[in-house]
């Protein structure tokens, strides 16, 4: 237990608010933060669904947790179903043996719901195109706000992502 | 030789592993592969292709291991009723390949399973799109999807589905467990619902593309992959990458090992209860994708690996960066281990969990890092050692007690010795260049590209078109052969338990979809 505490005080906070090397980044923090406080009460839930991805754009969603980019830090929680989801992160060209389960999640997420399309793939079915097992990008089987491309998408890219649907959706609203 | 007891005509490919061509009679096929067996010998892969262009029928593809090199079958099927006999009675794994490559292209194993395997709803049982006839564009309508799971029986016994959407940020399949009480009696998988139709978009591809989508059949392998089919390439155009290029793969390899076990030891302890590890090995796994991305370019080196050699040099400082890298990590990981090794909840949760005795590992052929773990003691690095492995003197890790802390063990081991690789190469890599000119490669050329990921091996089959495309390509993952285990150690064990037992596989969905 000793070498655990000491290792947690040694390694400190990692939590990136870094000045000039990292300002985008920062600014980021900061407007994601104001975003989330005003439209989801402080709290933005995320359902990820893979419709077929390689596993890459997983990777980097796994890494958002990690304690530089630290997203629950910001309020923002990647939640087990997609009922208590607010918004749905899809990677993946959406193989149509994926094609009804898609459409069913997306179907269980309530009203308002926003969707983030992830990685070269979900925006324009990636080096996978459309074929006899895939159906390409995401919005080609449901309604996507934003597309973030890259292969895979960085964590910056992927929260620059989350941002800009959220503002769609003020918006929209507004 | 290592195949030279079969009665077959043995031709070996040129290459950077030791391939052995061979021609079979179908009805021959189970005898061989039992004397494969036999002399210690596994099936690692099985496949088809469709070779009526040439007037001929079909062709059943297998490739078979032993410790010195790989054995590629070919069993010629008649076009009008491809039948073979089933070998899954002898090398487990064989019954998924066989029932895939039955969806894919209509070649049918007489196996006892007649359900489907990578077909779901997307095309008929009377469609098989990697037919060459059936464009790549071909769009079917949904079918109805009536899957058979096996049901279990008796008092109290009920079923769990779950997937294939998971609730946590991994790939899609089914679980259906049949619990009584809390206890797993039965775990059956279902998987394919990532299926992309890698094999047909292989087809007709010229070959630069082919690499980038190798390094995508499994996008937390692209090294592995990409290495496996630039070797298979290579072996055809009869080019040996530059000793620098070589060198700088196996840099890459290494690498890609350890930031995948980083971040398995992560949800490892997180699944344990101790989410300290989480955030303790996912900050240095970010350390070293940050490195990646700064050196070469890509936080996972994808598109690193070309045909021919590599992408990306290095400069001293680089060396120098990454020497230092090494030496940080080998000390937090030290640090790390030594805290789950006393954290008494961790390991009441890690020992005995999941356990894959060595004896059954054997009959299901288990392979990679999962196989270690249980004794089988197979890795490329150590065996067949293609370019520069014949110069490092990789050290395999075994263990015998297969459960999740045997697991968690070996990730530890195989991290501190894939530091000491990456330290080897750095001493020892020299100036040079980094890319050897591919020249035209002959059609109908064959090659076969082997690789040790951090999963296990990846293996990629190549048979060169005209004008520098493919004509056919087969990407296998150790996945396939490590899947069905999975369903052995979850036996006997909690519900509860099953996340950290399957994470602690971690296989691939995408790998063995594709």
């Amino acid at each position: 237990m000793y070498q655990l505490l000491k290792q947690i005080a040694t390694v400190g906070i990692k939590t990136e608010a870094p000045p000039a090397a990292e300002e985008a980044m920062r600014e980021l923090s900061q407007r994601l933060r104001e975003d989330i406080l005003g439209l989801f009460a402080g709290s933005l839930a995320i359902r990820h669904v893979d419709a077929g991805s390689c596993n890459g754009c997983e990777l980097e969603i796994h890494m958002l947790n990690n304690p530089y980019y630290n997203i629950e830090g910001l309020g923002i929680k990647l939640v087990a179903s997609p009922r208590h989801a607010d918004l749905l992160l899809v990677t993946g060209p959406v193989s149509r043996n994926m094609e009804i389960a898609l459409k069913r999640t997306y179907d269980a997420v309530p009203d308002p719901k926003l969707v983030v399309a992830v990685g070269d793939c979900g925006c324009s079915g990636g080096i996978f195109g459309e074929s006899y097992a895939s159906r390409g990008r995401v919005s080609n089987v449901i309604p996507v706000d934003v597309a973030v491309p890259g292969c895979p998408p960085t964590p910056v890219a992927l929260m620059q992502g989350i941002l800009t649907a959220i503002s769609l959706n003020g918006r929209r609203d507004g | 030789m290592a195949f030279d007891s079969l009665p077959l005509n043995l031709t070996k490919l040129q290459g950077a592993v030791p391939v052995w061509r061979a021609v079979a009679a179908p009805a021959d096929l189970p005898g061989l592969c039992q004397a494969v067996k036999n002399q210690g010998g596994r099936l690692v892969a099985l496949w088809g292709t469709d070779e009526r262009d040439r007037g001929q029928g079909y062709a059943l593809q297998l490739a078979l291991a032993k410790p010195e090199g790989m054995l590629w079958l070919r069993a010629d099927l008649p076009a009008g009723a491809p039948r073979y006999p089933d070998v899954s009675t002898i090398f487990y794994p064989a019954g998924r390949m066989q029932r895939a490559a039955r969806d894919l292209l209509g070649i049918d194993a007489d196996a006892a399973d007649r359900r489907p395997w990578l077909r779901h709803t997307a095309w008929p049982d009377t469609e098989y799109p990697l037919r060459r006839d059936v464009a790549a564009a071909a769009v079917f309508d949904q079918c109805r999807d009536d899957y058979a799971f096996v049901s279990v029986i008796g008092d109290g016994v009920h079923e769990i589905p779950v997937g294939p959407v998971h609730a946590g940020t991994i790939e899609p399949g089914h679980f259906r467990f049949s619990i009584v009480g809390e206890k797993v009696l039965r775990l059956e998988e279902r998987l394919g619902y990532t299926h992309k139709g890698v094999d047909k978009l292989f087809q007709g591809m010229p070959f630069a593309a082919g690499a980038a989508l190798a390094g995508r059949v499994s996008g937390d392998s692209s090294v592995a992959y990409a290495w496996a089919y630039c070797m298979a390439l290579e072996s055809i155009a009869g080019v040996v990458p530059p000793a620098r290029a070589l060198w700088l793969r196996a840099l890459l390899l290494e690498r890609e090992r350890i930031a995948n076990h980083l971040g398995d030891l992560g949800y490892l302890g997180n699944d344990g209860g101790l989410a300290f590890g989480l955030a303790q090995f996912m900050r240095l796994k970010e350390d070293v994708l940050r490195m990646n991305a700064k050196l070469f370019g890509h936080r996972y080196l994808m598109d690193r690996i070309i045909p021919g050699g590599v992408a990306c040099d290095l400069e001293r400082a680089a060396m120098n960066a990454i020497g230092d890298e090494c030496n940080l990590l080998e000390r937090e990981v030290r640090l790390l281990k030594d805290i789950y090794d006393d954290h008494s909840g961790l390991q009441d949760r890690f020992l005995t969990c999941g356990r894959l005795t060595p004896g059954t590992a054997e009959k299901l052929g288990v392979i990679g890092l999962a196989g270690r773990a249980s004794s089988q003691a197979w890795d490329l690095r150590a065996q067949a050692r293609p370019a520069p492995y014949d110069l490092l003197e990789t050290r395999m890790k075994t263990h015998k007690n297969g459960d999740v802390a045997a697991r968690v063990n070996l990730r530890f081991e195989e991290i501190f010795e894939s530091l000491r690789l990456a330290r080897a190469v750095i001493e020892r890599i020299a100036p040079g260049e980094i890319a050897a000119p591919l020249p035209a490669v002959p059609a109908g050329g064959l090659g076969l590209g082997w690789a040790e990921g951090w999963r296990g091996e990846s293996v990629v089959a190549l048979e060169a078109g005209q004008d520098g495309r493919i004509r056919s390509c087969h990407a296998h993952d150790p996945s396939w052969q490590n899947w069905p285990a999975l369903a052995f150690a979850v036996f006997n064990n909690i519900v509860p338990d099953f996340p950290l037992i399957n994470k602690s596989f971690n296989l691939s969905y995408s790998g063995c979809d594709l």
